[in-house]
């Protein structure tokens, strides 16, 4: 047997060759016990179950902005049809009501959306409207947000969110849907 | 002045495989961040719509998900071609989600069941009426939180 060297002996290192295989195959079992993640979603707060009928709030006409969609996926805002594109303009308008109107709500504060779609409205269209809805108030938060202090919504502290939140309240409220063009 | 270097052998060195490891770890990495776990298979079909004002749903763990959408073509036999719900593996009823929701939420902690969020991925063609019917059965079991997924839509300005 030849004698190794002592500079031989020195420079022995542990075989990393294999570490490829190892890292290939945890690689190749991640790749196939995984989805890519799409979490993503429009976030919404139902509002809690009464049994008894709720005494009826008076709210004022005026104040209140009716979006319909029908079991034809057809929108119909204060008894007019309207483009799902046309929608948030007609909501920030209704809402700031910049020429007071009498026909628009009288303060932000007092707006509310009532939403109500039929049991055959699809699911696609009802979702786009909520989410126009929603993104009409996201664009009046962000005025108000530079308005009182100058910078992006998403710039501001909590509490600066809440004071320009209260001044546009998000309120949908959703009506039960009616029974038309149940598949 | 100048000393020139004796020309190396012919025979070119072999790639060093040494940073193999570290780029396939460096992937490895990549995907253990970016995916899930595959939680449920599906029985049936679910494209979610598309929408713009997105939420990200941050703790996986306080996430129940509730499928709604068409069954796939294998069970098309057994569960028709309406819409069906899903909860976890199950094809279910709305009668189960009371049962499922408890079921979630017996493992998470008491002090974070405040923040448990329902996901609701629901196939775009589906009608309201079921979709309404799951909103009942979520309000009557107290959970509030409701996400509707949805896939980010390149606005087009």
């Amino acid at each position: 047997m030849a004698r190794r060297s002592t500079r031989e002996k020195l420079s022995q290192e542990i075989n990393a060759g294999s570490m490829a295989d190892i890292a290939f195959l945890l690689l190749i079992f991640f790749l196939v016990t995984t989805t890519i993640a799409e979490d993503k979603g429009v976030l919404v707060k139902l509002p809690p179950w009464v049994e008894e009928e709720q005494p009826e709030q008076i709210i004022k006409e005026r104040n209140v902005l009716t979006v319909l969609i029908n079991a034809q996926n057809q929108l119909l805002v204060e008894g007019e049809e309207m483009d799902i594109d046309d929608l948030r303009e007609a909501v920030k308008l209704f809402i700031k009501n910049p020429d007071n109107d009498p026909n628009k709500a009288e303060k932000p504060t007092k707006a509310i959306v009532s939403l109500q779609n039929d049991r055959g409205t699809k699911y696609e269209i009802y979702l786009q409207v909520y989410n126009e809805l929603k993104a009409a108030y996201r664009e009046l938060w962000e005025e108000e947000a530079m308005r009182l202090f100058g910078k992006p919504y998403d710039a501001l502290n909590k509490d600066q969110q809440r004071k320009v939140r209260n001044n546009f309240p998000l309120v949908i409220s959703e009506a039960d849907p009616t029974e038309f063009g149940e598949e | 002045m100048a000393h020139f270097q004796k020309k190396r052998g012919k025979t070119t060195p072999a790639i060093s495989t040494a940073s193999l490891p570290d780029i396939i770890f460096m992937l490895l990495f990549f995907f253990m961040v970016t995916t899930v776990l595959r939680t449920a298979t599906l029985k049936i079909q679910v494209i979610t719509p598309t929408a713009t004002e997105l939420t990200k749903l941050v703790k996986k763990s306080l996430v129940n998900y509730i499928y709604i959408g068409y069954p796939l073509k294998p069970y098309q036999k057994e569960l028709g071609t309406k819409p069906r719900i899903q909860l976890g593996d199950k094809i279910a009823d709305v009668r189960d989600i009371p049962l499922f929701l408890e079921q979630h939420k017996a493992k998470v902690p008491e002090k974070l069941h405040p923040r448990i969020t329902t996901s609701l991925r629901v196939h775009k063609d589906v009608t309201m009426g079921i979709v309404y019917d799951v909103k009942t059965a979520l309000r009557k079991a107290n959970q509030l939180k409701v996400n509707y997924s949805a896939k980010k839509k390149a606005e087009n300005q």
